[in-house]
């Protein structure tokens, strides 16, 4: 079929106003009259603010309100009022609520002026006293106190498996090891961002989320408001990774303000400000496993300690890539949380499955290397075949296929074994490889199509576009399903008024959102067909769906595709109305009985200036088993995103804490390090063939973490083959290969 | 940003005028420091002197065969000049070594010399900081220093200078131009830059009516035998744990003279002559550089997270050296 748009790597269908400024962001939109917020945070960790002189910065014309915890409107103080899709069990912060102080930067003061400048400057003139209390920001000192939540927010982890302390003690070959992942910060692009249109007593709120209906049902609940009074816009997302799955303090302060005032209010949260709330949480995983001489995995035992607020226990899936990754018949996993006066961590990209999946993936490169076989051989040798997490076998899973590609190309079959047995110059050079996963969810989402008399089709619903390319697919998916060209069909998202959408995240979008479009689609199929049958003479009299395909606007019986009738004719047929369907879908039934994963093999090349410290990522070569491809270039930008990320996460992130005071002291970009283009070199993406007939109607498996899962552990495992030295803490920074 | 006013001017017997003139009043020219430090309040001025107009911005000959480089010159135009690239490589790889393309084309060479130190506490008016409110105490000295000082630091400050161009105008020998109410005087690179003592908050020893009006070179450029190695955190875009800027007059394998200057680990370019006179005679090799090495770290104390930096100096400075006798390319 000539007209097929699924697979075809089409540019994105928004890139031209993004790239020409059009594209509006959430502090790009404006209103008569707008105002301006800016935040005052808190210097200190854990007190209470005694005094909070605002007079100075009141003094100011242009100044309308500085709004603290003293005089702010009265609001709801139940903590399911401020509990939205993402909250961890726990009791959610609530800005402005009293003079407690939770962690070092709490908002605690809004400045509301005619003037963003002037907002800036009053901030400044803002004078608190606090009455400061002992804060325990200190991760490593707290452990002793890491307590087992009593809910998990992330799966609970599994129940033990055979006898791992048993196997461990008879066990031929054993590695023993601590891995330490520190906090680190999302620091998209766009800082969180919300403008508050005020407009005859109702709200339209432009908003940086990563699901504009986890907004409004916050604001709802947060403010006592209607559906109907309160819209919530989205269109562009400049980056999240996480940092946008829950609405942040700004949205609420935003709102907060604009009712008061009656203003439309804009709050934009500075760089400085995007290390004031949710984060990566710092991880310390001990793990024990054992093999015998022959290669296979007898025990994996992993205790994982994770940081996390005081007033919430965040978790995430850490503990469950044993069961997924490897046949193994003992195994013991725990997870703990250590509780410190911070923010309540937040997920990032691939929660849990990179802190996990790194440390997993250097313990059993470390354990192969006790056996002496080689990494790659060792991971064949331990397939596992289904999810022993769950007991069922995986949807599809075509990892051994990315293991031969990613070899092939990477030349694997020509590493030596031996640590340090490549050099150049002052160059060591190593080869490192990893293994990853990611679960493939489907969730309930619904969308809408209207195909109008002239053949154009809108589809909506009410998802996110973070820089993944969601408009794109989801405009091949409507264009695939209802044979129309790519340039009839747009593709609409993030506003509140729209069918319901899961959050953006977990790398279910394509798979939950991508299927409801298709749905969609297809009850419009039905309507047309049911018009086409009104053409006269219409060979279709007697078709049924089933019997005929769409493709180059044409509805064709499929049995004899000579015989069609152009979906402008059956259009016709609806005396001048558009064809509307609305659409939900649900998992099917018979995906209870899989498990379903995308996975990666990451093969590495660094090159180690020993003398010096300093590691360059030559090569990356990332071979993925993600389903059905909607859309190769979106695809790859993807993975190349995560292996860049898997670069910052195995040698640059990390959020560093001052325990003394109780603050992250790295909060730019100056000195919170990310990969510059310096840092990357080669990387190659390899999509190998997965077909995939329960994962979801689509066949395609969510690539927005895959991306990212295996790279550091290859990086480290690289490392390792390049000097013969482990090092179990993140980032590899210079210091340490010293 | 608190308000501020504004003039700009055409002279320099003006600017000094002004400066004098107005209190808490600084100059600006390419802005790429100061104003980010207005924005978060660390500096506040209450006048701002615009200097862009002043015709500073040439790089001449000078008669003794030196170069002389206009205070408004920018990094850009330094690096790229072709007698800078000629007789100085040194200086254009170390500019180059610094912040980005289109900083480098907004800083001035003499703001380059005026940067406030990159240290986290001194960023966050949240926390105490000598260098930004005296009296306040240090945070970093029992707080997070990986990148902080390991020479010449004191119990008030353990800052560093973050600028790589200073680290090979110190090795180069290079001589600060000012002028101010009382005339114009000429500051060697040596002296420029002050440790911090008891008054961390005193940067350099340019009085508060002076401007920098020209940097001059000497005609010793060590074009032959040079390098500047910068290690960092990542490969571009990010300030210095440790730099070298290193030039070598060899005859033969004989080093008649070695410069080697130190940047990332102290409050100023961080030079110690006398280490480096026990290369001179001696022959260039790996166990003379390391006797250097060893020499110019002598004193050096660690705060905790920057400790290794003293192990890392030593070994950056035997890389540099090396590079510099073999010419390899520079890491």
């Amino acid at each position: 079929m000539s007209a097929q748009q699924i697979g075809k790597p089409a540019n994105r269908v928004d890139g031209f106003e993004k790239v020409t400024g059009q594209a509006k962001y959430a502090a790009e939109f404006s209103a008569p009259d707008l105002t301006y917020g800016v935040v005052v945070n808190s210097a200190i960790a854990k007190g209470t603010i005694k005094n909070i002189d605002i007079s100075e910065a009141m003094a100011l014309e242009g100044v309308l309100q500085v709004f603290t915890h003293q005089n702010r409107p009265g609001y709801t103080w139940r903590d399911k009022d401020y509990q939205d899709k993402d909250s961890p069990p726990g009791s959610p912060f609530k800005p402005l609520y009293s003079n407690k102080i939770q962690f070092s930067m709490q908002p605690i003061a809004l400045v509301v002026a005619e003037s963003f400048e002037l907002a800036r400057y009053a901030a400044m003139l803002v004078k608190v006293e606090y009455e400061q209390e002992p804060h325990d920001t200190n991760f490593e000192a707290n452990l002793p106190k890491a307590y087992k939540p009593k809910k998990y927010k992330a799966t609970p982890p599994p129940d033990p498996r055979g006898d791992a302390a048993a196997a461990l003690a008879s066990a031929t070959a054993k590695v023993e090891a601590e891995y330490a992942h520190p906090s680190e910060h999302h620091n998209p692009m766009e800082m969180h961002a919300s403008t508050a249109v005020y407009e005859d007593g109702k709200l339209t709120v432009y908003d940086k989320i990563q699901g504009v209906k986890n907004s409004q049902q916050y604001l709802m609940k947060a403010f006592g408001l209607a559906e109907d009074e309160l819209r919530v816009i989205s269109p562009y997302v400049g980056g999240a990774f996480g940092s946008g799955l829950r609405p942040q303090y700004q949205l609420f302060l935003a709102v907060l303000a604009a009712r008061e005032l009656k203003r439309s209010v804009r709050v934009v949260m500075t760089r400085q400000q995007m290390f004031s709330f949710g984060h990566r949480p710092k991880t310390n995983q001990k793990f024990a496993v054992a093999a015998a001489s022959d290669g296979e995995l007898q025990a994996i035992k992993q205790e994982v300690f994770a940081e996390t607020s005081k007033f919430e226990d965040y978790s995430e899936d850490v503990v469950i890539w044993p069961g997924v990754l490897y046949n193994c018949a003992n195994v013991e996993l725990t997870h703990k949380l250590v509780g410190l006066d911070v923010y309540t961590p937040l997920d990032m990209r691939a929660p849990g499955g990179t802190t996990g999946i790194y440390a997993l993936e250097c313990a059993i490169d470390e354990l192969a290397y006790e056996v002496g076989i080689d990494p790659l051989e060792f991971r064949i040798k331990n397939y596992s075949e289904k999810d022993q997490n769950k007991d069922k076998p995986f949807s599809s899973k075509e990892l051994k296929e990315c293991y031969r590609q990613g070899a092939e190309k990477f030349g694997w079959s020509k590493r030596k074994m031996e640590p340090r047995s490549m050099k150049e110059g002052h160059n060591l050079i190593g080869w490192g490889f990893a293994q990853g996963a990611w679960e493939a969810t489907q969730k309930k989402a619904a969308a809408k199509a209207v195909l109008t008399p002239e053949g154009k089709l809108l589809v909506t619903s009410a998802t996110a576009d973070i820089g993944t390319g969601t408009y794109t697919v989801m405009s091949q998916i409507a264009a695939e399903t209802l044979g129309l060209p790519l340039e009839n069909v747009s593709f609409r998202l993030g506003d509140s008024s729209m069918p319901m959408a899961p959050l953006e995240g977990g790398s279910w979008t394509v798979s939950s959102v991508g299927s409801a479009v298709k749905l969609a689609c297809e009850k419009v199929q039905e309507t047309l067909l049911e018009l086409a049958k009104k053409v006269d003479n219409s060979p279709l009299q007697n078709a049924s769906i089933e019997d005929v395909i769409f493709s180059d606007g044409q509805i064709l019986l499929s049995q004899n595709p000579t015989q069609s009738v152009s979906i402008k004719a059956a259009l016709a047929q609806n005396g001048g109305e558009s064809v509307e369907a609305e659409a939900t879908q649900q998992p099917a039934d018979k995906q209870q009985n899989y498990s379903p994963y995308a996975h990666s093999a990451t093969f590495v090349e660094v090159k180690v200036d020993e003398d010096l410290g300093t590691v360059k990522v030559t090569r990356i070569v990332a071979a993925i088993a993600g389903g059905r491809i909607i859309n190769p270039k979106t695809a790859k930008s993807q993975i190349l995103g995560g292996a860049v990320w898997g670069i910052g996460v195995a040698m640059e992130e990390e959020t560093m804490m001052d325990n003394n005071l109780g603050r992250f002291m790295n909060h730019d970009l100056d000195k919170y390090h990310v990969p510059v283009n310096a840092d990357v070199h080669d990387i190659d993406v390899i999509f190998v063939d997965e077909q995939d007939d329960i994962v979801n109607p689509l066949g395609a498996k969510g690539l927005g973490e895959i991306g990212i899962v295996s790279v550091a552990p290859a990086i480290a495992n690289a490392i390792f083959h390049a000097t013969g030295k482990r090092v179990r803490e993140l980032p590899i920074t210079l210091d340490k290969l010293l | 940003m608190r308000p501020f006013s504004f003039s700009q001017t055409q002279d320099v017997e003006t600017a000094v005028r002004e400066v004098a003139a107005y209190p808490d009043s600084k100059f600006i020219a390419g802005g790429t420091n100061l104003l980010d430090l207005m924005k978060i309040d660390v500096m506040r001025p209450a006048h701002l002197i615009d200097i862009t107009k002043i015709a500073l911005n040439t790089i001449e000959e000078t008669e003794s065969g030196g170069l002389k480089l206009g205070a408004l010159a920018t990094n850009a135009d330094t690096a790229y000049h072709p007698l800078v690239e000629e007789r100085y490589p040194l200086l254009s790889h170390a500019i180059l070594a610094g912040a980005t393309a289109q900083l480098r084309n907004m800083a001035t060479d003499g703001g380059n010399l005026l940067q406030r130190t990159r240290c986290y506490y001194f960023y966050d008016t949240q926390t105490p900081c000598n260098k930004r409110e005296p009296g306040t105490g240090c945070s970093a000295i029992k707080g997070y220093n990986r990148d902080l000082a390991i020479l010449g630091t004191s119990e008030h400050c353990i800052a560093t200078h973050p600028s790589d161009m200073a680290v090979a105008l110190a090795a180069l020998e290079a001589t600060v131009h000012v002028s101010g109410t009382n005339g114009a005087r000429a500051i060697p690179m040596a002296d420029f830059h002050r440790l911090p003592g008891d008054t961390p908050h005193l940067d350099t020893n340019l009085q508060p009516d002076e401007i920098i009006t020209a940097i001059e070179l000497p005609s010793k450029g060590f074009a032959q035998h040079y390098t500047y190695l910068k290690l960092r955190d990542r490969a571009s875009y990010a300030f210095a744990l440790v730099s070298v800027a290193a030039g070598l007059e060899l005859e033969g394998d004989t080093v008649k003279e070695a410069r080697i200057a130190l940047g990332g680990v102290a409050h100023k370019p961080w030079r110690k002559p006398e280490a480096e006179a026990l290369l001179h005679g001696q022959s260039a090799t790996r166990e003379n550089f390391q006797k250097v090495a060893e020499a110019y770290l002598e004193g050096a104390k660690g705060y905790g997270d920057n400790t290794f930096k003293i192990e890392l100096a030593k070994r950056a400075i035997v890389r540099a050296l090396e590079q510099a006798t073999n010419m390899e390319a520079s890491a």
